[in-house]
Formats: structure tokens, C-alpha cells, sequence
């Protein structure tokens, strides 16, 4: 059982009891109210009957825990790989590296695109954020974070500006600029603050608000402007090691994954989890929404990377052969659904039929483990960052149909 | 922390989880056969706008190699 702190953002006197004290949010009938942890601990246990005690309240878990697996388990009634034997098969794939992006000192540990298609920010260990034009290789922005292992990185959907944040445990916002004169790390605001390293962050819809992971086990929603913190985010049993906001058409929810092997997805408004999923076998490294919102696919240190449907409430398929031995990193789907690329520590980036669950192709090139993978806004291309410093940026030049 | 409290946050503890499993055991789902179905029709839908599946030819390629004139 993890630490989590909770993010003290009140201090005053509490709801209840009246005493000056670090509040927290609680809600009786649907009211908010800021408590004192003290009285929130004695409000959740409050109208105990006799027979609740932590014993029966266990069982009583147990047997939901149980009925869940039952319910789930009503439905599934075929395999997706079943069901998608009617589909064409995909032929041979030939992905070429077709830019290399060198200049990071060390190792690359994320990477976002802009929405204009060309556009890369990425960060790394020594405490570098670049933002690098991908037609042309150039630099247009470097920053140097005061904090080293820059874990996250984020794009703002505007192109302006770009958030970064790691071992700081604080989300910074850099306007981008072009005049020469402007210091960038002058502007810089801090916008999110944890009580451990930052693992990732993304801005949502607008410039305006970013969502963040944070090893203290928890995520947060804040308003860029002021700061504040919007909504918090409980619930994982140890660090949230990756984030990934729902396509914008389907809502306001979103998917995290933990070191405690579960993916958790969020209602934004409410803060509550809407639904879990417990199946992998070791930490989540990367989470990524399939694009129709439905269904989400995850990587992680157990060599396996898997699709949850969120309809269905289940895993529904496995991405994984007995030589593949080392953990996914990252993955992200290709436009349509079909591809799934997937980052691994043994240096290669498998692609995955998503429907067959079969593996199309294999691609070499890093000298490092794979840490980060994103495929373009458009879907043309996609990028790869590693522990070797370097980035490639790769594209499809043939599909061999069958 | 003395022991009151600590069965205390206990039970609070296992109230929270007890009350997310009814929270989660109550949605409403749908059949895997279902689910796949409208995967399988999304990926079909968009398959032919996806440049990384079917591949875009080299003069729309804005990563292509930039060749070198060449003086006859």
C-alpha cells in the first residue's frame, strides 16, 4: 500500500469542527463541504452498523469483486481475433526511418507532436526540452528544466506553448516565442504541484487546462492561468505512471495506468472512477484511447500489451509472443485503429495487427530502449524516442498486400 | 498513529473500495460480440484514410528525401 499524500490546496477552519486545519473536499449529499482529515475520517465512518465491521465490509468486497468477474464474463462470448477472421489480412509492411532528430544529450524520455503536423516537442534526461521542426531537423526552442529525468512533456493544442514537468513534481508551462530577445525560462509558470515526480501531463480540448500523473499515486486536473487545482483523482495503489484524454467527440473521461497493474477511467467532472481493469501482470508503462473513444489499449512490463473495450467492460484481446520478453513502453494506434505500435525496452517497436492480434512487422534502428511513440495528428507518420538520444520519425513506404 | 485510528482508516478504507465495486459492478455492458463488431467496422471505415496503413505515394510525402539537381 502506497503512501498517497493528498494535495493540500485549502487551509482553514474546517466544516465540522471548526479548528484551523489543512481541509479536504468531502461530500454529504451531494454538498461540498472541506473537512479536516480527522472529521472526513470520522464521517466515513460514521452510521456504521453494528454488523460493519472490517471483516464483513472485506467479504462483502470480495463477493462484488466476484460478481463483477460473473457479470463480465455473461458477455463474452466470442474473441475479437474470432470475430476478426472475416477481415482481409494485412500483407508486408515496409516502414522506413525517414528523419533522425539528434541533439539531445541524453536519454529521450517523451515526446509530443503539435497539432500542425511537424511540429515536435520532446525531453529528456538531462533536463533539455527541445522543440524541433520534423521536415527539417532543426531546433526551433531548446529549454534546460532545473530538475533532471523530464518524464512528460505536452504539446498545447494553440502550438504556443508546451508543459514539461519530472523529478520537480511540478508541471511548468513555457509560452513558445520567436523573438530572439525573450528568455524563454522567464515566462515560465508553474502550474501543477505533487508530492512526488510528474509522469506525464496533457493538456485537454483548450490551452487553458492540463491534466497530470504524478508518482504520488495520484492525477490532477488544473487551470493553467491561475494555477489552481480543478479536480483530483484517487484511487491507484501506487505510482500513475501515464495518461490519455478521451477523444474529444465522446466526453469528458479519461484512462490512466499505475505500478499498481491497473488502468483506471476517469469521469473529469466528478472525479470518480468510472471503470477498472486489473489483467496485466506488472506495471502500466503507456496508455492510449483507440480512436472511436470505445475501447483503449495498454503497454506494459509484462511484455504484453493489451485492448480493453470499454462497452464491453473487458480486456478483449493480448498482444504477445513468448519471444518477446521485455516490457512494451509506449504505444499508440494508427488512424484508423487497425495498427498498434508499441515501443519495447529490447529496442524494437513491434506493430500489431489490432484486430487479429497477430504482429505485422518489426523495426530496428534504436541502440536503446524505446521510450516514447506517438503517431502524427494526420496519421502520416510517426516518431520514436529513445535512451540511445536520439528521435525517428517513420513512415510507410510500401504495404505488400497479401 | 494509535491503533483506533488506524482500524478506523481501515474501515473507512474498505467502505470506499466496497462502495467503488457497486459503483462499478452496476454499469451497463455489452457483449464482446458486439464490441468487436463496431471495432472491426471503425477500422474498415477509415482504413483508406490511413496513410500508415495503406502507405501514401512518394510525391505526397512531405518527409521524402530531398534529391539533388543534377546538371545534364
Amino acid at each position: 500500500m502506497c503512501d498517497q499524500t493528498f494535495l493540500v490546496n485549502v487551509f482553514g477552519s474546517c466544516d465540522k469542527c471548526f479548528k484551523q486545519r489543512a481541509l479536504r473536499p468531502v461530500f454529504k449529499k451531494s454538498q461540498q463541504l472541506n473537512y479536516c482529515s480527522i472529521c472526513a475520517e470520522i464521517m466515513a465512518t460514521d452510521g456504521l452498523h453494528e454488523n460493519e465491521t472490517l471483516a464483513s465490509l472485506k467479504s462483502e468486497a470480495e463477493s462484488l469483486k466476484g460478481k463483477l468477474e460473473e457479470e463480465r464474463a455473461k458477455l463474452h462470448d466470442v474473441e475479437l481475433h474470432q470475430v476478426a477472421e472475416r477481415v482481409e489480412a494485412l500483407g508486408q509492411f515496409v516502414m522506413k526511418t525517414r528523419r533522425t532528430l539528434k541533439g539531445h544529450g541524453n536519454k529521450v524520455l517523451c515526446m509530443d507532436w503539435c497539432k500542425d503536423k511537424r511540429r515536435i516537442v520532446s525531453s529528456s534526461q538531462d533536463g533539455k526540452v527541445i522543440v524541433w521542426d520534423s521536415f527539417t531537423t532543426n531546433k526551433e526552442h531548446a529549454v534546460t528544466m532545473p530538475c533532471t529525468w523530464v518524464m512528460a512533456c505536452a504539446y498545447a493544442p494553440s502550438g504556443c506553448a508546451i508543459a514539461c514537468g519530472g523529478l520537480d513534481n511540478k508541471c511548468s508551462v513555457y509560452p513558445l516565442t520567436f523573438d530572439k530577445n525573450e528568455n524563454m525560462a522567464a515566462k515560465k509558470k508553474s502550474v501543477a504541484m505533487h508530492t512526488n515526480y510528474l509522469s506525464a501531463c496533457s493538456f485537454t480540448n483548450s490551452d487553458m487546462q492540463i491534466l497530470t500523473a504524478s508518482g504520488d499515486g495520484t492525477c490532477a486536473l488544473w487551470d493553467v492561468e491561475s494555477g489552481q487545482l480543478l479536480q483530483s483523482f484517487h484511487g491507484h495503489g501506487a505510482d500513475v505512471l501515464c495518461l490519455d484524454l478521451a477523444p474529444s467527440e465522446t466526453g469528458n473521461t479519461f484512462v490512466s495506468g499505475g505500478c499498481d497493474k491497473k488502468a483506471m477511467v476517469w469521469d473529469m467532472r466528478s472525479g470518480q472512477c468510472v471503470q477498472a481493469f486489473e489483467t496485466h501482470e506488472s506495471d502500466i508503462n503507456s496508455v492510449r484511447y483507440y480512436p472511436s473513444g470505445d475501447a483503449f489499449a495498454s503497454g506494459s512490463d509484462d511484455a504484453t500489451c493489451r485492448l480493453y473495450d470499454l462497452r464491453a467492460d473487458r480486456e478483449v484481446a493480448i498482444y504477445s509472443k513468448e519471444s518477446i520478453i521485455f516490457g512494451a513502453s509506449s504505444v499508440d494506434f494508427s488512424l484508423s485503429g487497425r495498427l498498434l505500435f508499441a515501443g519495447y525496452n529490447d529496442y524494437t517497436i513491434n506493430v500489431w495487427d489490432v484486430l487479429k492480434g497477430s504482429r505485422v512487422s518489426i523495426l530496428f534502428g534504436h541502440e536503446n530502449r524505446v521510450s516514447t511513440l506517438r503517431v502524427s495528428p494526420d496519421g502520416t507518420a510517426f516518431c520514436s524516442g529513445s535512451w540511445d538520444h536520439t528521435l525517428r520519425v517513420r513512415k510507410t513506404s510500401f504495404h505488400f498486400a497479401v | 498513529m494509535s491503533s483506533k485510528t488506524a482500524s478506523t482508516n481501515n474501515i473507512a478504507q474498505a467502505r470506499r473500495t466496497v462502495q467503488q465495486l457497486r459503483l462499478e459492478a452496476s454499469i451497463e455492458r455489452i457483449k464482446v460480440s458486439k464490441a468487436s463488431a463496431d471495432l472491426m467496422s471503425y477500422c474498415e471505415e477509415h482504413a483508406r484514410s490511413d496513410p500508415l496503413l495503406i502507405g501514401i505515394p512518394t510525391s505526397e510525402n512531405p518527409f521524402k528525401d530531398e534529391k539533388t539537381c543534377v546538371i545534364l
